[in-house]
């Protein structure tokens, strides 16, 4: 049933259980982490699955905010548009991941477009409200202020309510880094593409523990790097935050 | 500096040529303003001049459009009836930013910039402006300096400020490029009474120096009275009831709406208004210790008084002695305690509220230097308040006590 | 169009489908019932004596950044593969999100009301039963609620991970059960979300004091914490 799997021809050396192959008693048993494996296979397996993971992370969250970001500056501008995008990007997030790369198949193929396009649609509902709440949130009396020292609107937009806002924007890209780093594990199921790859080489192969720990430790790894990631830059970026009232 | 010093005929724009600053004068000319929707108009039909450099106050109850008239000088609210010129340049033909810019803003939850720094803050329009760097920071230092904060505060954040120290901010804010033109709205509303007081006592003595024409919404009347060259009274749906000095108001107000609105205690909050330094002060008879206490006794007899004031060599009142014991030299230990002074900058409020509590008649007043300088009855009081109805003026911030 | 091959794919294949959706429910029952059980008591008890702030925030921040594949593929190397993998995973990816928000409900409980309560004579038990817990109630189905929804769309995962049987078997299985098999495993799915949503929205309900029912800030608290 895991059939599928089975594209792509770069995946590590096929160690075999049954004792030969590989010529190391760990892999040959099966051992819980053969950290002797692992190195081995660094630079063309975990090291490459990586990137290609932080890559994809990247690509997928930067269209992703681009969309959400224009779409939350005119939903902020146009109030009648906030109910049409969230409740499409709310529709889009309910759809299971795994249906939605298998439908995907079915339309752009076997392709990087079939892994990145529910990558983006996953992070439109929490970009998008997260922008829109941060910049309904900014005080009337400042908004009022800025108007009356003479700010023009754009001025308003740039200088006061944008960088008020950023901490809500912030928040929003945390999480929607996270959920596409989990989600592009699973992207793998349908692109031999990131360190979902090598996790499910790892189960078609009789579920190889070295791999497993391997490829699932660095996406785990990598999840918490993006989450800690964005908790520094908010702590840099919004300097003033930390002294807001409850 | 005493309050006698300052003549009483000195009006308020006497003080627009005082160091540093500039003002203008505002002038609304049947101006109406009326929302979409809506029967009464916010402001109906109203006229006014602002003398440059004068506090004009606008009261008046909820729904009277004292906010809306404020917001319509820096067009915050359009109008289309009517015209508002400040120096004879009429607000609507201005570059609607250029003529904000140049008006300084403040309003009572202060619309501090949360992510900027005060200095940041202050700097705001400056920026606007393209001042340069360095002049941005000499005028930051000079404003923290003027409102009263000390300079590393400039690198703090609004939500490390109390709500004083905020308003203080908001208010260098507004005064950074120095506008001559200076927008209140509420700004001392939501801080503690101690607070409150402090603040508007330094924003006029701040006024004095830097010369602005100021436009000051309030709901207080007290406010109002304390802080105005002149109050404008509004009444419900945005009408004129009455534009007069604070004095003026208390003495006559023109109709029942504005006596009710000035309220009862009317006659007690003029005498807010005056001060002890403003009267003509009854002579006290003196003496030394070991003077002639016969002579003594005479001098008290001629003004018809039953007490002595003992003095020092300087002229400090030391106690009081009554007229019969003034037999042979005048003795310190016949000496009774006068109790609280009055002081040439006492409010006659304050000095009613003495004389009511020690139970006496007379108030015996020192001047800065502690020396006697005469006595207070309430008589004199009431006679003060009669005799200035017709001359009634405005108050004058530089009597503000330090 | 779609809709009717949709129907038609369920008519062919009804028990298969049910089948699959009651392994769908004991997969979500078994381990939504084990997180809430390990959960639920952790941060109350926490909250109640408001301590470990520190662990109970910061364990639902870093259980948030865990990718589920690969908490799934790493328990395959303990548990291998089958169900149990699968739920304990599940587990660990639903107890940060209740333990998180058992622990902010509880300890959130104005202090003037337990110091009445304490003032009052109560114990700390009884304060915690009596006072705390009510008040909290809210919000700590608000957390479950959240959870519930993470674990049921979760469970498909499970058929990557090599567990024989659930709605993810079908979705997984493009080439055996085609586009329509796909569609329509999702919708059931997203059925299945759809009513355990409903079923919190109502315990959240009618756990909420008639008196403070359509004022915002309890239902908003929750949402609030998911935002962040």
């Amino acid at each position: 049933m895991i059939g599928i799997l089975a594209q792509g021809g770069s995946g590590p050396v096929i160690p075999d259980f049954g004792g030969g192959g590989a010529g190391n008693s760990c892999v040959r048993d099966n051992g819980f982490f053969c950290w002797n494996w692992f190195q081995q296979n660094w630079s063309d397996t975990f090291q490459p699955r990586l990137i290609e993971h932080i890559e994809l992370t990247v690509v997928a969250l930067a269209i992703g905010f681009v969309i959400s970001f224009a779409a939350a500056l005119f939903a902020y501008r146009y109030k009648w548009f906030d109910f049409p995008f969230t409740t499409f990007s709310a529709f889009l997030y309910t759809i299971p991941s795994l249906a939605l790369f298998q439908v995907l198949v079915g339309i752009t193929g076997l392709t990087l477009a079939t892994a990145l396009i529910p990558l983006v649609t996953y992070t439109l509902l929490i970009l998008f409200r997260n922008t829109l709440i941060g910049l309904q949130e900014v005080p009337d009396e400042v908004r009022e202020a800025a108007r009356g020292m003479g700010l023009t609107r754009r001025q308003i937009l740039w200088r006061v309510e944008l960088p008020l806002a950023l901490p809500a924007i912030l928040a929003g890209l945390q999480i929607a880094a996270v959920t596409v780093v989990s989600l592009a594990t699973v992207a793998a199921f349908v692109y031999d593409h990131g360190l979902g790859s090598p996790i499910f080489d790892a189960i078609n192969r009789g579920t190889f523990k070295t791999e497993l720990i391997g490829a699932g430790g660095l996406a785990i790894l990598l999840g918490i790097a993006s989450y800690a990631f964005f908790a520094v830059i908010q702590r840099v970026a919004t300097p003033w935050a930390r002294y807001r009232r409850a | 500096m005493t309050s006698l010093d300052t003549a009483h005929d000195e009006g308020p724009s006497a003080r627009s040529g005082a160091s540093g600053g500039t003002a203008a004068e505002i002038v609304f000319d049947s101006v109406t303003k009326r929302y979409a929707g809506q029967e009464q108009p916010a402001v109906d039909n109203l006229s006014l001049t602002i003398g440059a450099g004068e506090i004009c106050m606008l009261v008046g109850p909820s729904g009277a459009g004292k906010t809306t008239a404020l917001k319509l000088i820096n067009r915050l609210i359009d109008f289309e009836e009517g015209d508002i010129t400040i120096d004879g340049r009429g607000v609507r033909g201005e570059n609607v930013t250029a003529l904000r810019r140049g008006i300084g803003y403040v309003i009572q939850q202060t619309g501090l910039f949360p992510h900027m720094t005060i200095a940041a803050n202050i700097a705001t329009v400056p920026r606007l402006l393209r001042w340069d760097k360095q002049r941005i920071r000499a005028r930051i230092d000079e404003l923290l300096e003027l409102v009263g904060l000390e300079p590393e505060y400039a690198k703090r954040y609004p939500a490390q400020l109390s709500g004083g120290q905020r308003q203080r901010v908001g208010l260098a804010r507004a005064l950074a490029a120095d506008p001559p033109v200076m927008l209140m709205d509420e700004p001392f509303g939501a801080l503690d009474p101690i607070t409150r007081g402090r603040l508007q006592e330094e924003f006029l003595r701040l006024h004095a120096r830097v010369s602005k024409t100021v436009v000051f919404v309030t709901h207080d009347i007290d406010e109002a009275i304390k802080m105005g060259d002149r109050v404008c009274v509004l009444r419900q749906g945005g009408r004129l009831a009455q534009y007069d000095p604070p004095d003026v108001l208390l003495a006559r107000p023109v109709d029942e709406f504005v006596a009710d609105f000035v309220g009862a205690d009317r006659g007690l909050k003029r005498l807010s208004l005056r001060r002890v330094g403003d009267l003509h002060l009854l002579p006290a008879p003196s003496a030394r210790a070991g003077e002639d206490g016969t002579a003594a006794r005479a001098r008290v007899a001629e003004v018809g008084y039953e007490t002595l004031i003992l003095v020092d060599d300087d002229g400090r009142p030391q106690g009081m002695i009554g007229r019969d014991s003034l037999n042979g030299p005048v003795n310190a230990s016949d000496a009774r305690s006068i109790g609280v002074f009055g002081r040439l900058d006492m409010p006659l409020r304050d000095a009613l509220s003495v004389m009511l509590s020690q139970a006496g008649s007379h108030l015996v007043v020192v001047d800065d230097d502690g020396r006697l300088a005469g006595l207070v009855s309430a008589d004199l009081i009431s006679a003060e308040l009669a005799g200035t109805d017709a001359s009634a003026r405005a108050f004058d911030a530089d009597e503000v006590p330090t | 169009m779609i809709t009717a091959t949709v129907f038609q794919f369920f008519g062919d294949n009804t028990s298969l489908l049910l089948d699959q959706c009651v392994w769908t429910l004991k997969m979500f029952g078994a381990a939504f019932g084990i997180a809430v059980l390990i959960a639920v008591p952790l941060g109350v008890w926490l909250g109640h004596i408001h301590r470990g702030a520190f662990l109970a925030i910061n364990i639902s921040n870093v259980g948030r950044a865990l990718p589920s594949l690969a908490v799934i593929a790493i328990g395959l190397t303990i548990f291998g593969l089958g169900f149990l993998n699968v739920m304990i995973a599940l587990v660990i990816l639903a107890v940060p999100v209740i333990l998180t928000n058992a622990y902010v409900a509880v300890d959130g409980v104005d202090s003037d009301l337990t110091e009445a309560a304490r003032g009052m004579g109560m114990t700390g038990l009884q304060t915690l039963w009596r006072v705390e817990l009510p008040i909290a109630l809210p919000l700590l189905f608000a957390g479950m609620r959240t959870a519930a929804l993470y674990v049921v769309a979760t469970t498909p995962l499970a058929a990557l991970a090599g567990a024989d049987g659930g709605l993810g078997d079908v979705i997984a299985n493009q080439a055996s059960y085609r586009f329509v098999g796909v569609v329509t495993a999702s919708l059931l799915i997203s059925l299945l979300a759809f009513a355990i949503d409903g079923l919190f929205a109502l315990l959240q309900r009618s756990a909420t004091p008639r008196s403070l029912r359509g004022r915002r800030g309890i239902e908003a608290k929750g949402s609030v914490l998911e935002a962040t």
